[in-house]
């Protein structure tokens, strides 16, 4: 497939924001429990901005994905059936509760509305916050399942799109998170990087299984099923035109084997080591720089490995365009 | 239930592309306005088509042979382009089975020319839609046109009559009865799309002569000839 950069900042961009909401309210609930020490409300204030900013950057990326944007709110009506839709849906969602979260903070609505038990205080930025982890995991669903639901793309067309889109969303957002609190030079850097490097491993797990998975796909279509000759040999003379169209342009990366090697290169070496190693160090020498160089080389990487994602996507029209006479 | 569709015969096709430049006239002159080209008479052309004869080759010189083959929308009975549509533009006609794009509504994002396999949908890169064949939608329930020019533009244009259309759900329509008696198959059976449409595959035509083929036995000139024949020229053995 043709690695579009709209849909590769819409993804990436939006993972991480997704990442970093859900970091914000782990360190809440974290801080709730008296495991870590409570922050200011500005720290959640701020920290939701950054979040509403990547959501925002990431929907503003989609728009240049679409022909006619001006028309893309009809998109929100085939929810039962597709799950575009669906993430045209939740995305919005996902923004209004990161942005009311934000504004909960930042007015310091943090009376109680009812206590559970006498022990679990539930105030207006607690319940913000769950509906918002609710929509933050109902919008990675959404967006991988455009991907894993399409079965013609077999590399995509699997439970590991769900993961590694999940798990590269949640280690960037919690890289950034790590780099927020650096910045700040708040007590947070090691909690939320100990999570990102989880997450960062978990994400490298579910990646080369996948890897793994598309070197022994073999393609379910072949030329003979193409075009429904039964014969070893077929080879296509002409694909019937000889400038290009929509089929040779939207399906093709058009790069050489070499490039796409050394972009799977780059971002199993910026995703997952690096990123790792620039945490660990800095949790060794304290470094309030580290994390963000750790953030920004992880992010990096991550519009490489979108990138490969649907450059090493093969489908089975491409058969179809083979050969200009 | 109505199920319009194309059955294309490989066997008659000879790659002419009469199919593919009558529906790009008449589709572009209909009333869902033009299907734009790019540099039409200059380097790298480029444009939007709803069919394409394309041409492979089968087999090892020197004993190959050569199958034109004619691909648009095939009008599948589980068409997997339609359910993924956000907007609803893609759809199914219930009344007769045609897969078409509502032009007015879609958004031009792309996913359902991921979701077919056969590479039949293509962004108009003008007007920035979705588009693809629509079996000359306004000519095929046109009652005011006479019966036999109800067919679609490609129909109708290919000199071989290789292209045959009708309803595939009537058992005893033109297309079913090829479908039946002439092997006619799906593309991509693997996928459970059901395409509509079906192709008739090559046939080897071996001809078979009989010897009373080439000379009539029952030659009345010959009948009553009581002549003893020494070898010279009879009328049986001029070519007329
Ligand atoms: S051939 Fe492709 S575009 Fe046409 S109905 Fe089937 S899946 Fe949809
Ligand atoms: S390109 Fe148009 S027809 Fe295709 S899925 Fe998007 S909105 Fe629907």
């Amino acid at each position: 497939m043709h690695p579009a950069f709209s849909v590769i900042f819409l993804t990436t961009l939006i993972g991480a924001g997704q990442g970093l909401f859900l970091a914000l309210y782990t360190g809440q609930l974290y801080a709730l429990a008296h495991l870590l020490p409570e922050q200011d409300p500005d720290f959640y204030a701020l920290g939701s901005v950054l979040a509403l900013a990547l959501l925002a950057g990431g929907l503003l990326a989609s728009f240049f994905h679409l022909g006619r944007p001006e028309r893309a709110w009809r998109a929100a009506s085939r929810w039962r059936t597709s799950w575009l839709s669906r993430e045209v849906i939740v995305l919005p969602i996902v923004m209004a509760c990161v942005f009311a979260y934000g504004l909960a903070h930042g007015l310091g609505w943090t009376d109680p509305l009812i206590t559970i038990r006498d022990t679990l205080p539930l105030d207006a930025t607690l319940i913000l916050g769950a509906l918002g982890t609710l929509g933050t995991f109902a919008l990675f669903v959404c967006t991988a399942m455009i991907y894993a639901h399409v079965r013609f793309l077999e590399e995509w067309h699997s439970p590991l799109t769900v993961a590694n889109f999940t798990f590269l969303g949640i280690a960037s957002g919690f890289m950034l998170a790590a780099a927020y609190s650096a910045y700040r030079g708040d007590q947070l850097v090691a909690f939320f990087g100990t999570w990102a490097v989880v997450a960062t491993l978990l994400g490298m797990a579910s990646r080369l299984a996948s890897l793994a998975r598309n070197r022994r796909l073999k393609p379910k279509s072949t030329v003979q099923t193409a075009i429904g000759v039964r014969h070893q040999v077929i080879e296509q003379l002409t694909q019937g035109f000889t400038g290009g169209s929509f089929n040779t342009r939207e399906f093709f990366h058009h790069e050489a084997p070499g490039t796409l090697a050394a972009v799977r290169w780059f971002y199993l070496v910026l995703v997952f080591p690096l990123p790792v190693a620039l945490i660990g160090i800095a949790y060794v020498i304290e470094s309030p720089t580290l994390p963000i160089a750790a953030f920004l080389i992880q992010y990096l990487g991550l519009i490489g490995e979108r990138w490969s994602f649907f450059a090493e996507a093969r489908h089975p029209q491409n058969l179809y365009y083979q050969r200009i006479a | 239930m109505t199920q319009y569709a194309l059955v294309i015969d490989l066997n008659v096709c000879v790659g002419c592309q009469a199919c593919v430049t009558s529906c790009k006239q008449w589709n572009t002159s209909g009333w869902a306005g033009p299907l734009v080209d790019q540099n039409p008479y200059d380097e790298e052309p480029s444009g939007t088509f709803f069919n394409r004869v394309q041409t492979f080759e089968v087999g090892t010189f020197p004993d190959t042979e050569t199958v034109h083959f004619p691909k648009s929308c095939l009008h599948c009975e589980e068409p997997p382009c339609v359910p993924v549509c956000p907007t609803g533009a893609s759809y199914k006609r219930a009344d007769n089975g045609v897969v078409l794009v509502d032009y007015d509504k879609c958004i031009g994002c792309k996913y359902c020319s991921w979701a077919c396999p056969y590479g039949v949908r293509e962004v108009d890169a003008q007007q920035r839609v979705m588009k693809k064949c629509t079996l000359c939608i306004e000519r095929i329930t046109d009652g005011s046109l006479p019966e036999r020019e109800r067919k679609p533009a490609c129909v109708l244009a290919c000199p071989t009559s290789a292209r045959l259309f009708g309803d595939v759900h009537d058992p005893a329509s033109e297309v079913s009865v090829a479908i039946r008696e002439q092997g006619g198959y799906p593309l991509m059976p693997e996928w459970g799309t059901k395409p509509s449409n079906h192709y008739l595959p090559r046939r080897k035509t071996r001809r078979h002569l009989d010897p009373d083929e080439i000379i009539r036995v029952d030659n009345p000139l010959r009948k009553e000839d009581l002549t003893t024949y020494t070898d010279e020229e009879t009328l049986d053995d001029v070519t007329w």
